[in-house]
Parts: structure tokens; sequence; C-alpha cells
């Protein structure tokens, strides 16, 4: 070992400051707690909760626990982050698409979108959505079916519910469907390499996913029933439907702004990644002789990818962080549900704000990870 | 010649289908025209269907006479080039067209045509437009919060002379152009601190800066005898030290009553708000963001791996949390981790937060930056014999900040477009003003009004701040 004060001071220093400044927290914090007569400990987590929440995926109310108050808030969070990523995936694909088009007008009319929803705080329009445009939305009553079975009304969108009969059979067609076209596909890059030879993969892989299913329909005894939502007075002026799905305003709202605004960036980085393969890359595919869809396909895709995937992750990883904005429209995420009421009601601000911090944290984490894994798959392996 | 192929134009016969093409072009356009402006139906007479879908029919019919190429007429191959290169090209223009033609009527009216400005109550907005009485009426909160009105001049001064004194780069002479730097990172944010602090803030003010300023100029003077070697540690500590040590062992009661001042009215922080609010955490979080960023970009990349892992830790996990969390954190956590007689302000320990959480932002763009400057530059710069600090702030940073312009001004305008989250500690700028005036009794259902004028706002500031840093980018961009 080479003590060099040069090397140990700065290091030391630091790690000396580091350390003062959380002990001086840490001892303030173990003050202020014996002070005010507050206990440190995660034992409320197990407690009973006595508070309702509006929309849970699982089963929830009162008499459940604060841990169960916590599940409810992180599903509703994922199922919005979800919802949030498919949207602005597909949106920000066909805008980035768009923007690199020929056509002027479409051209200039994603531009022109990417311009506008970006330079607006998605506070502002969480809040437009749920606050102005959706309180335009007709009342239940009033209400005219889309396709005759759902209803987009003030009190939220209410889709018939799927009732299945066997499902198990159905769910097992699809697992099979899946390995079937990963073998497959795995087979047919073996045969590209040893013997040269196209197989028609895509056509094979969606024969596959709709035979399969069908298949369970017609022998495997599966049924499928919708359960139409059906309005009910509940007062003299007070009508809701019910039976089915119902999705409310709040989830809408904030799906729709989050996948709007994080879509702008995604078209953004969808442009940079298709304008960053080069031209001869192009013309070099196009002149051993592959077709226009071969060269999309075998050429600039896979080389626009590795550009595309990491901004993109990092949009994702934006998108599930700004659904905490939820809690102002009180849809019942994560924050508004346990670091708002959950902290309300037991006064556990360090335990309760660090748990949410550290789900966040793991949330991040786990995103990057696994699209980590996937750009280190597509990623060009240098010999 | 005159064998016309009625399935495909070409040069042959040019006009009779330019004619026939733009004919049919021009009545799809027409009818959706008039119909959009004027309500009139020219189709009525059809099935509603058919009379629905037939100006996009016409209008592909046209398209596909008047796609000619090489017609040798500039005109027509500029439009064919442009917007009608194939069949799919020619329907997404036309439904463009067609859509931009149907929104401009309802947009005009529900923004001038039918809207009213007059008058200064609620009673004059019957139409069915938007009503901006109510933003006329409610502009001062939207601006000031709740600051009150007989005050508000002074956020105007001072925001005013803020304005002239940052200016002051674009008429600097050659001179004063490398004194620039000095001013805008130490003396512009120290001169923009007491106009908040004197000006906007106001009340009477107790600075103890007396002992400050004697612990400075003794530590500078004794300065002159410390050996260049040590000078760095020696300021680290010295000034602190001897700070701590009059403060405490020393007491001057003279001099504490000479910081004694009167001021003007005070004005709590609680009471700031709307568009002032969001330029004041703005500006502040900017000044802090970038200097705690720089210093963790270069922590995340120096060689000593203590500081390494200290600066990743701090990075990732700003980076993890949602700001809305950090907020929380600030308003119920902070508080419990501080001595029970020391206060923060609601508004400083906001700006702390904020800060802290986009100079993780700020860090990652800059060791962008870093890292994508070549090897060369390092050694170029070690093998002239400078130091660490000399190499990176003459060599290094200069070349690394101009790379990463762009995504510093996106961390900047995410900033701008974050500042409305602090709602959640109660502060109300201008969208927490907006939610606040909707709810109120006499003011009902104006919300669209009031976020249309908000996005409106915001958008204008992103969309300059973003434009501006192109220029920027544009300016210092240098062929390497």
């Amino acid at each position: 070992m080479n003590f060099k004060l040069k090397d140990i001071g700065p290091q030391l220093m630091t790690v000396i400051a580091v350390v003062l400044v959380f002990g001086f927290f840490t001892y303030n914090a173990q003050v202020n707690m014996e002070n005010r007569g507050i206990d440190f400990g995660y034992g409320f987590l197990s407690q009973e909760s006595s508070f309702d929440v509006q929309f849970s995926l699982i089963e929830y109310d009162g008499s459940h626990s604060y841990f169960r108050a916590y599940l409810v808030g992180l599903l509703n969070t994922i199922l919005v982050s979800v919802i949030g990523i498919i949207l602005a995936t597909i949106l920000g694909v066909l805008v980035g698409i768009a923007r690199l088009s020929p056509n002027y007008l479409i051209n200039k009319f994603a531009a022109f979108y990417v311009e506008f929803f970006r330079n607006i705080p998605l506070l502002l329009q969480i809040f437009f959505w749920y606050f102005a445009a959706l309180r335009a939305l007709p009342l239940p009553q009033d209400a005219e079916a889309m396709f005759g079975i759902s209803f987009l009304t003030i009190k939220g969108l209410f889709v018939p519910a799927f009732i299945w009969e066997n499902f198990n059979i159905f769910f097992y067609s699809v697992v099979a469907a899946i390995i079937a076209i990963v073998v497959i596909r795995i087979q047919a890059k073996k045969i590209q390499e040893t013997q040269g030879k196209q197989t028609p993969v895509l056509l094979i892989s969606i024969g596959l996913i709709l035979i399969l299913p069908l298949l369970s329909f017609l022998i495997g005894g599966v049924r499928l029933s919708f359960e139409v939502p059906v309005l009910k007075q509940l007062a003299t002026t007070s009508f809701i439907y019910e039976g089915g799905v119902s999705l409310p305003p709040e989830l809408i709202a904030l799906a729709l702004s989050l996948s709007l605004y994080t879509a702008t960036f995604i078209a953004e980085c969808v442009r940079a990644g298709i304008q960053g393969v080069g031209k001869g890359q192009k013309e070099a595919a196009a002149s051993i002789g592959l077709t226009p869809n071969q060269v999309l396909k075998l050429v600039v895709m896979p080389q626009a990818l590795r550009i595309i995937i990491p901004p993109t992750t990092n949009q994702y990883l934006n998108l599930t962080k700004n659904s905490s904005l939820a809690a102002a429209i009180a849809y019942p995420d994560l924050v508004l549900v346990f670091a708002g009421t959950a902290l309300m009601q037991t006064g556990k601000a360090i335990e309760i704000v660090s748990i949410t911090m550290f789900t966040y944290l793991s949330l991040s984490i786990s995103i990057s990870l696994l699209m980590n894994w996937y750009n280190n798959k597509i990623a060009i392996t240098e010999k | 010649m005159s064998k016309i192929n009625f399935l495909k134009p070409d040069k042959s016969n040019l006009y009779t289908f330019l004619y026939l093409g733009s004919f049919l072009f021009f009545v799809s356009v027409l009818d959706v025209l008039l119909n959009s402006f004027f309500s009139l139906n020219l189709t009525g007479f059809l099935p509603g269907f058919l009379s629905f879908l037939l100006p996009l029919i016409l209008g592909f019919i046209g398209l596909y006479f008047i796609r000619i190429e090489l017609s040798g007429i500039k005109q027509l191959d500029l439009l064919n080039k442009h917007i009608n290169t194939n069949n799919f090209n020619a329907v997404l223009s036309l439904l463009i067209i067609f859509i931009i033609l149907k929104s401009i009527p309802p947009i005009l009216s529900w923004f001038f045509i039918d809207a009213s400005f007059a008058g200064d109550s609620k009673d004059v907005c019957t139409g069915t437009g938007a009503c901006w009485t109510y933003i006329k009426v409610w502009m001062r909160r939207f601006m000031y919060g709740m600051y009150p009105n007989g005050e508000q001049w002074r956020i105007n001064l001072s925001f005013i002379a803020l304005a002239l004194l940052g200016s002051v780069g674009y008429f600097a002479t050659d001179r004063f152009k490398k004194y620039l730097t000095l001013y805008y990172v130490v003396i512009y944010p120290f001169i923009a601190f007491l106009f908040i602090f004197f000006f906007i803030s106001g009340g009477p003010v107790f600075f103890d800066f007396s002992y400050g300023i004697i612990a400075a100029i003794l530590s500078i003077i004794i300065g002159f005898f410390i050996p260049n070697r040590l000078k760095f540690y020696y300021f680290l500590i010295v000034p602190f030290a001897l700070y701590v040590l009059l403060k405490y062992f020393i007491f001057y009661e003279e001099l504490i009553e000479l910081g004694k001042l009167d001021g003007l009215n005070w004005v709590e922080t609680g009471a700031w708000g709307g568009l002032s609010l969001t330029f004041i955490i703005s500006f502040f979080c900017l000044i802090f963001c970038f200097p705690i960023g720089m210093a963790f970009a270069l922590g995340r990349r120096s060689g000593f791996p203590l500081i390494r892992y200290i600066s990743i830790g701090f990075i990732e996990f700003w980076r993890g949390v949602p700001l809305i969390t950090v907020l929380f954190m600030s308003a119920v956590m902070f508080p419990m981790f501080l001595p029970a007689d020391f206060f923060i302000d609601k508004l400083v320990r906001c700006i702390i937060a904020i800060s802290l959480f986009e100079a993780a932002y700020v860090a990652e763009v800059i060791r962008g930056g870093l890292q994508a400057l070549p090897r060369g530059q390092y050694e170029a710069a070690k093998s002239l014999g400078m130091g660490y600090w000399r190499m990176h702030i003459f060599v290094i940073l200069p070349q690394a900040l101009k790379l990463v312009i762009p995504g510093i001004a996106n961390t900047f305008l995410a900033l701008v477009k974050d500042t409305p989250l602090i709602f959640v500690v109660g502060l109300l700028e201008i969208v927490g003003m907006l939610n606040l005036a909707k709810t109120n009794p006499e003011w009902l259902g104006f919300a669209m009004e009031g976020y249309v004028f908000a996005a409106i706002i915001f958008w204008i500031i992103c969309y300059a701040m973003s434009k501006y840093s192109y220029n920027l980018e544009q300016k210092y961009k240098t062929d390497r």
C-alpha cells in the first residue's frame, strides 16, 4: 500500500464530509423523533389501514393492512406506466417515421405535434385533460354507445368484461404458440446461416398465433362471452354503468397525457436513430440484391435500434417516474395512496417516504437492467 | 396523340388530366371548405356515408390524375414531389388538409370570434367561446400569486433590473469580455440573491455578515504567507474556522447592531406565486444545479474510487426517484433531519430539492461530454505539465461543455417544465394559481381558458429556450 497524502487527502475529506452530514441528519432525526414521541419502525405495515381506495386491481378495503394499500398503489402505478409505455411507443414510432416522410404535409404535421406537446409542462397537460377536456364528456345517462358496447362518459370509460370458460386452456395455447414461434425463429436463423434460404417467419408466426388459440376455441372447450355495461339508476339524477370493466377518468387522463407527452420524445429518438444509419448502408444493401423490405428488416432496423434503444429506455424511465404526477388528479397511485393517505394517517414520514423512494428506485433500476440486457443483446460485437 | 389512356396519366395527355385532376381536387377541397366555414353541405343529397367520404374520393382521383412525372410544369412537379408521391401519401395529404380546414373555424371562433374580452365579471361570458375576461380579472394573481397588489412593483423592478444586468454580456467591450464568466458565475447570482432577499422578500434584515467579512479579510491576509502547495486546503478550512471562532468566542455587539436594517414590508414566501415564482425558482435552480452537476460529473470520472462511488450513488439515487417524492421528502422528511430550532423556509427547501434533483441530470449530460473528448486532449494537457484543475478548467471543460449544449438546454427545459410540481409543498406558481382560481365559486367553469393561457405562456418560454439553445449550438460549433 502506498499512502500518499495527495491520493488519500481528497478522498478522506470527501468521506468525512459525507459521514458528517449523514451523522448530523441521523442525530437530529433521533432527537426530533424522541421529542415528538415517534418511534421508528416498519411494524405499521401490518396494521389495519382503515382507509378506502377508489380504484384498485386487487381486492382491497379499509380492513386490509397498510402493506396491501402499498401493493394497491404500486399496482396502479405499474398499470398506468405499462399502458402509457405501450401507447407512447406506438404513437412515438409512428410520429418518428412521419417526421422522415418525404410528404411535406405529414412531415410538418408531425413536427408540429412534437414541438407542441413537448414544450408544455406535463402537469399542465394532465390538468387540461382531466379538468377541462374530460369534463366536457356526457353524463352516463346521455352517453352514446361506441360500437354498441362501450360508453365514454364523464365518470370514466365503461367497456365490456370478458368472461372466460376454461381460460387456462386458452392461456396454454397462447404460450404454446409463442414457444413454437421462438423455436421456428431459431431454426430459420440456422437455415439462413447454413443454407442461405429465407423462411417466411413472419407469416408462419402470424398463422401460429392465430390458429392455435382458435383451435382451443374449437376443440378445447374455451368459451368467451361479454358482459356489457348496463345503465343503472342510483338516485333520481345519478346514473352509473354496472357490469363490465370501468376505467376511471383519472386513469384515462393520466395515460393519455403521459403517452402524448412521452411520445414526442420517443419520436425524436426514432427519428435520430433512423437518420443515424448511413445512406451507404442502404445503398450497399440494395446493391447486393436485397428487396426494400429486406433492406429495412435486415440492414436499417438492426442498426437504427442500437441508436434508438438507450434514449428510449430513458424515456420509459421518465414515464414511469412521471406517473407519480397522478397524485395531482387523485389517481390512487403509489404516491397518493402511500406517501399521501398512509403518511397522513400514520405520521411515519421517514419510513414511508423512504419506502416510496426505494420502490421507484427499484422500478427504475429493473427497467434499465431489462433494457440494458436487450441493448447488449443487439449491440455490435466487435472483434 | 389523341389517344386518351384513362388509367395512366402521363405526359402525352398532360393537359387533359391536369385540368380534370385539378378540377376534382379543387372541388373536394372546396366542399370541405364550404362545409366547415359556412356549414353548407354541397353533397347533402347523397346518402350520409357517401356524402362523408365523397371529398376524399374525389380528391384522391384528382391527385391520381395530376400525378404526372416530369410534366415540365415546375409547380406541378413540386406539388407531386412534396405531397403526392404515391397513393398512400395522397390519401394522407388529403386527410391532413381536411383536418386543418375542419379545425380552423371552431378554433378561431373559440379563441376570438365568440370569445368575450370586455368587462370584469362573469356576466359578460355568455357566448360559446372562450372567456378571456376571466384571465384579465385574475391576471395579477396568475402573475404574482398572493403577493399584495400594492407591492408588486418590487417584483417588476427586480425582474427588469435583473434582465438589464443579465444582458450586460451583449454590450461588454473586449476589455471586459474576459471578466464575463466571473460576472455571470459569481457576481450576477449574488446580485440576484440580494434583489430577491431585500426587494421581493423585504422585511427587517439582520445579517451577521460582519463576522464573515472579518474572517474573510483576516484569512486572505494570512493567506499571503501560506506556501502555494497548501493554499487549497488552507482556504478550505481556515476562513470557516475563523468565522466560527469569531462568532462563538468573540462578541462584537456593535457589529451586530450595524447589521440591523429596516427593510421594505415583509412578504412571506407563502404569498409568492404565479409566473414570477416560476421564474424565481427556475433561475436559482438553474444557477445552483450547474456547478453541483459539474462537480459530480468530474467526481464520477475521478481516479479516486471513494469519490467515484459516492458520485455514482448520488447521481443514480436522484435519477431513480420522481421529483414529486423528492419534494415530498423536502416537505415532510427534511425538517426531521434538522435541529428543532433550525428553520429553513419552504421555498428554499424547494429550491435545494429541485437543484439537487436536476444536478444529477446535468452531471450525466456533462459526463457524456467528458467521455466524448478524445484521450489525446487529456494526454496533451498533462504533457504540458498541467495539473488536474488546470487541465479541466482550461482544456477539458471548455470543449466538453461546448459539446453538451443541447443536452444541458434540454435539462434546463425539463427544469422549467418541472416547476409546477411545487404544488406538492403548497407553493402556488401559475398552474397552482389556475387550480385555485378554478375552484373560486364566482368563477366556476373556466378551467379550459386558464389551462390554455398557461399552456401558451409555457410554450412560448420553452420554445424560445430551445431555439436559443439551437443558436448557441450553431454559434459554438467547431469542426473537429
